[in-house]
């Protein structure tokens, strides 16, 4: 197998035995959806249309506490530095941590969905079978901007408050690419595809941008 | 190079005045807005000021990164701080002018927005240069500005196709624009262009001249006889 | 396991040129120039702060020169000849939640091996059992010392670069370390070991490297402490 299916199956054996941040987060996407659904109630109709960008500020914010517990276990005994100083190529790295905060996230949010499908009322007007789709690639959108810029935060001070600063600007058109291919989605009243083709691009250009990009952030001192 | 500063900076002076007597005084008055239109006249060219440095940063990113040369990593920095007070005119400008207009502070209007976006991205490539802890902080900083640069057509598209399904009234009226008007609003970019190209170069010497002299003091510690505590 | 010939003692295996590493204003190495040569074991020494993690690190390839040079096995590219190299640190590099196996199985990886005997060769060589199902968060320290030992020579390395390997380790299991360092050596490895504890290598090293102030200011053949400080 090669070294990023390597990685990942260790990390997730790893999260699988210590449980310590799967748990915490969990827990705190179902207080995430509690609250957004104590402040905003709406009517069924108005639901519709509000309820895309709900959802997806609210896995925003679920995926940044998962992001930014990425790198945690390298930094505690100095793992980073046998990374180093091995010939392993960054980018299997990056794409292992990647792939796991894709597997993380996507976990948090099908627990978060079904709550917010009970608060909410909802029931798609339009072609659900997009919602996956939507699902799959706005979160990796998320997923590999937030482990890149999860590693460059490492060499900042305010680590955890530079995870969300760096990530939020870039994510700007993903996030509403997403927002709005949601509710199209549900609201039955436009199309998604282009939304869905910007989320491809989207995914695509900064998949390869930071595959590329990522041996000057891991060696950096 | 020093003298050239000072005529330059007195060209730029009545340009500046002679662009100004242009937009309050000889264009004509726009004939839906009244006189309130005449913000225009630093809104755009301030907008279009602000994209060039961004570019200008985007390709002193690349160049550090590919040749290491110090000299791109002052002026990927300098066109950031530059660019990022020019976006904060448009930002400021936009409402001004969308308030007595529109009635309305804020709207979703393409360049607005795209101004908006980037102001974000390059106010956080800023902040990255001043919290980095790293010893490779430019590298780190010119991999941000890349990964910026490249979101900038991504948010280009998305915005214009929210606005075709969610039509906004237009800052800036989208159509065509009187000849007069042009002329003004040309010379007004001209103006604005010499008057950036003026700050950008103050503010490089002095980046030069701070990082000599970190440079010498860095030098002057290594070479100090060791202090011993014994 | 090894592509390139080990290199016979005495000719160079490293040479730093005028080395300068500084921190901001913090010069941690001052312009170091010497000569390593291979099948030597070399103990650096000095106080806090003389620059020998920084060195080492540097060595590494962890932390890039701000002057000066350094040639290793003939390769001005210390990323070209990693694979000879082995780091060991005061934090264990290792994972705390796995075995120490399964540590070995997965920084093996990293270089290409996976034979699975590599590994529980190298945990019983540091003398600890291959078969321990206690994560290595659970070790004692001397034991997590040699475990990290173990997954430095993972990749059977002609260069060994060890900071503080027996700090906080128990005076037995220390003397253990040494004679296995002093065999390494015997077989043609070239081993730098920084260490406070520098009377564990008398007899051991080939040449202790005595710096200040990042600077290396002597090397001698035996450790004599100067009356007044501890042996």
């Amino acid at each position: 197998m090669s070294l990023t299916g390597v990685t990942l199956i260790k990390d997730l054996r790893l999260e699988w035995r210590s449980k310590d941040a799967i748990n915490s987060m969990l827990f705190f996407a179902l207080l995430v959806v509690v609250i957004f659904s104590f402040s905003f109630d709406p009517t069924a109709e108005e639901s519709r249309q509000i309820a895309g960008g709900l959802i997806w500020v609210a896995f925003l914010f679920a995926a940044v506490v998962a992001l930014n517990q990425t790198w945690a276990r390298e930094i505690r005994n100095q793992v980073l530095d046998a990374y180093r100083v091995s010939p392993a190529p960054a980018n299997s790295l990056f794409l292992a941590k990647a792939s796991g905060n894709f597997i993380f996230v996507l976990v948090l949010e099908a627990l978060m969905t079904p709550l917010f499908v009970v608060f909410y009322n909802l029931r798609a007007l339009g072609p659900a079978w997009q919602l996956p789709i939507v699902a799959l690639l706005g979160t990796w959108a998320l997923v590999v901007n937030g482990t890149f810029f999860a590693a460059m935060s490492l060499r900042t001070r305010s680590r955890e408050i530079m995870l969300p600063l760096l990530l939020f600007p870039i994510s700007l058109p993903a996030v509403l690419a997403m927002v709005e291919a949601t509710t199209s989605i549900l609201t039955g009243e436009y199309s998604a595809k282009f939304w869905i083709v910007l989320l491809a691009a989207y995914d695509l250009v900064f998949t390869t941008g930071c595959l590329l990009l990522f041996d000057i952030v891991l060696n950096a001192e | 190079m020093k003298r050239v500063f000072p005529i330059l900076g007195l060209l730029t002076a009545g340009l500046l005045s002679y662009a100004l007597y242009l937009a309050l005084v000889v264009a004509p008055t726009e004939q839906t807005m009244g006189d309130v239109q005449r913000i225009f006249y630093y809104h755009v060219p301030s907008a279009w000021t602000a994209f060039l440095l961004f570019f200008v940063n985007f390709i002193a990113s690349v160049i550090y990164l590919l040749r290491r040369s110090p000299k791109a990593d002052i002026i990927a920095l300098v066109a950031a701080e530059v660019g990022v007070v020019f976006c904060t005119v448009v930002l400021v400008t936009g409402p001004i002018w969308a308030r007595p207009v529109w009635g309305i502070w804020w709207t979703w209007d393409l360049r607005l927005t795209l101004t908006l976006v980037l102001w974000l991205i390059y106010v956080s490539y800023l902040i990255l240069r001043r919290f980095s802890t790293s010893g490779q902080t430019p590298q780190l900083a010119a991999v941000l500005a890349i990964l910026g640069a490249l979101d900038v057509p991504l948010v280009y598209f998305s915005i214009w196709f929210f606005r075709t399904q969610h039509p906004q009234p237009v800052i800036g009226g989208g159509g065509s624009i009187d000849p007069r008007m042009m002329h003004v609003l040309l010379i007004n970019w001209a103006a604005f262009s010499c008057f950036a190209f003026l700050v950008f170069w103050s503010r490089y010497r002095l980046e030069v001249l701070k990082r000599e002299l970190e440079d010498t003091q860095a030098l002057e510690d290594l070479l100090e006889s060791p202090r011993s505590v014994r | 396991m090894n592509a390139t010939p080990i290199a016979p003692a005495t000719t160079p295996i490293i040479t730093v040129t005028d080395l300068v590493k500084q921190f901001g204003r913090f010069a941690a190495l001052r312009g170091v120039s010497a000569t390593f040569n291979a099948g030597q074991m070399y103990a650096i020494l000095g106080d806090n702060g003389a620059g020998k993690t920084t060195l080492l690190r540097t060595l590494a390839g962890l932390n890039r020169p701000t002057r000066g040079s350094i040639t290793m096995l003939g390769s001005n590219n210390l990323r070209a000849v990693c694979r000879q190299v082995g780091y060991m640190a005061h934090p264990s590099l290792l994972y705390d939640e796995m075995t120490g196996m399964e540590n070995l199985h997965y920084f093996a990886r990293l270089y290409d091996i996976t034979d699975d005997q590599r590994c529980a060769s190298v945990i019983t060589a540091v003398g600890l059992d291959p078969d321990l199902a206690r994560p290595v968060g659970q070790y004692s320290q001397g034991m997590r010392q040699r475990m990290s030992l173990a997954r430095a020579l993972l990749n059977d390395p002609q260069i060994l670069l060890l900071d503080e390997p027996f700090s906080n380790v128990d005076l037995r299991s220390a003397r253990e370390m040494v004679l296995l360092l002093g065999k390494m050596r015997d077989n043609g490895k070239t081993i730098f070991v920084v260490t406070h504890q520098a009377f564990l290598l008398e007899g051991a090293a080939n040449e202790f490297v005595w710096m200040e102030e990042g600077k290396i200011v002597s090397r001698t053949s035996h450790y004599s402490p100067t009356p007044g400080e501890k042996p």
